[in-house]
């Protein structure tokens, strides 16, 4: 009971240490990511939203994560945990590239 | 009605056959009508699960376009979709796609487009609707008819491979023409264009010039694609190359300023003069014609 407390203290004391997860937002639009590059911190929240009047997806290079398609109005969101610098493209429009970059949250 | 709307390619000049337009818009052949004459039809990008300002209805001109085909009086060998049948590769819009297309009287050959494999899932639905029995690799597969080989190839997947064939297939290209004689009608296929169209807009293979080597000792290629929405002719010594018009909605022409690829909108009315198939007839070489879906 003692250590579980103890690890319940020092999770509120990293909670307290750490800034709050946030949640960026991406825009597609006119066949670009906007902002083309972001970085976050692990834990934080990315949302791509498709302002465009074409189908477009956010696809990391290394297929670890995938908005698959999105029409206009369409949005999706994903936590990034590991840290690391990714690239990504839209699979249908292979010229539409971005960056994001996710910082370790400590 | 524009003369392009008709005209697709008005002379070949391979095995002697000369396609003339006759006074009604309309080309005939001179000679190749007389024997073995070979037809098949090619439809593209059918977008179903679009919807928007550039076609509300896409189900429908995709209806228009198998009604147009099955009223034809000589019915084609076969009609080959080139690619993009559906718009996000949803499984709801592969089920409307394969309902339609299965209403086509001639037997139907699909190879997919970009927009047919999005995500995990894509590949899997399209293979399961469309897939031929005897493809090699992703997807690609050769055969012969009506004494004409014919290569069905792959050039979008998973990532960034779209506009890439992949050494693999670049491989099987090379043993499947190795046996073939310079003198047979060869006819290719694949959505992206093969040649560079506009690689700003995606519209290119990156690769494609290897495949194009591979075809330049026949003495009549033909490769037919999907993907831009447009007619676009280009040739490269006995290499003769078509894109098609699309079922669903046109998109910019290439080099239009502040122009980028993607549905476009045209006036109210006009939009069945823009979209359409081709059908080809092959007897030494191909010679196509543009239809589009205002003519029925």
């Amino acid at each position: 009971m003692r250590t579980a407390f103890l690890g319940a203290a020092a999770l509120v004391a990293l909670l307290a240490a750490a800034p709050a997860p946030k949640t960026y937002t991406v825009e597609i639009r006119d066949d670009k990511f906007e902002p083309p590059s972001v970085t976050v911190r692990a834990g934080d929240t990315v949302t791509f939203v498709n302002d465009d009047d074409d189908a477009h997806t956010a696809t990391a290079d290394d297929g670890s994560w995938d908005s698959e398609g999105l029409n206009q109005g369409q949005k999706w969101s994903h936590t990034f945990t590991k840290s690391g610098k990714v690239t990504y493209h839209c699979t249908v429009h292979p010229f539409m590239k971005g960056t994001l970059v996710v910082r370790s949250a400590s | 009605m524009k003369r392009r709307d008709f005209v697709g390619h008005v002379a070949w000049t391979g095995a002697g056959i000369v396609y003339a337009l006759g006074t009604d818009g309309l080309v005939r052949a001179t000679a190749a009508s007389a024997k073995g004459q070979f037809a098949f039809v090619q439809i593209s990008d059918s977008h179903i699960g679009y919807s928007g300002p550039a076609n509300d209805d896409v189900r429908a001109t995709l209806q228009k376009t198998v009604a147009g085909v099955n009223a034809m009086p000589n019915q084609p060998a076969f009609v080959i979709h080139t690619g993009d049948v559906t718009h996000l590769s949803k499984a709801a819009e592969f089920d409307d796609a394969r309902a339609i297309l299965s209403t086509l009287r001639a037997p139907l050959i699909t190879i997919p487009g970009e927009h047919d494999v999005i995500g995990a899932e894509g590949p899997k639905r399209f293979a399961a609707a469309f897939a031929r029995g005897d493809a090699k690799g992703r997807g690609w597969s050769s055969w012969d008819q009506g004494g004409i080989h014919f290569v069905s190839l792959i050039n979008v997947g998973e990532g960034e491979t779209m506009g890439v064939l992949g050494d693999e297939q670049l491989t099987w290209l090379a043993d499947d023409l190795a046996s073939r004689k310079p003198s047979t009608p060869l006819v290719v296929f694949g959505h992206v264009p093969l040649f560079a169209v506009a690689p700003e807009w995606g519209w290119t293979t990156t690769d494609g010039t290897k495949a194009i080597a591979l075809l330049k000792r026949f003495d009549a290629a033909t490769v037919l694609n999907g993907h831009i929405h447009q007619v676009v002719e280009h040739s490269e010594g006995a290499i003769r190359f078509a894109t098609a018009r699309s079922t669903a909605f046109p998109q910019a022409a290439p080099g239009t300023p502040n122009a980028k690829p993607g549905p476009l909108a045209v006036a109210p009315g006009s939009l069945l003069g823009v979209l359409g198939y081709r059908t080809v007839q092959v007897e030494g070489g191909a010679a196509w014609r543009e239809r589009t879906l205002a003519q029925g």
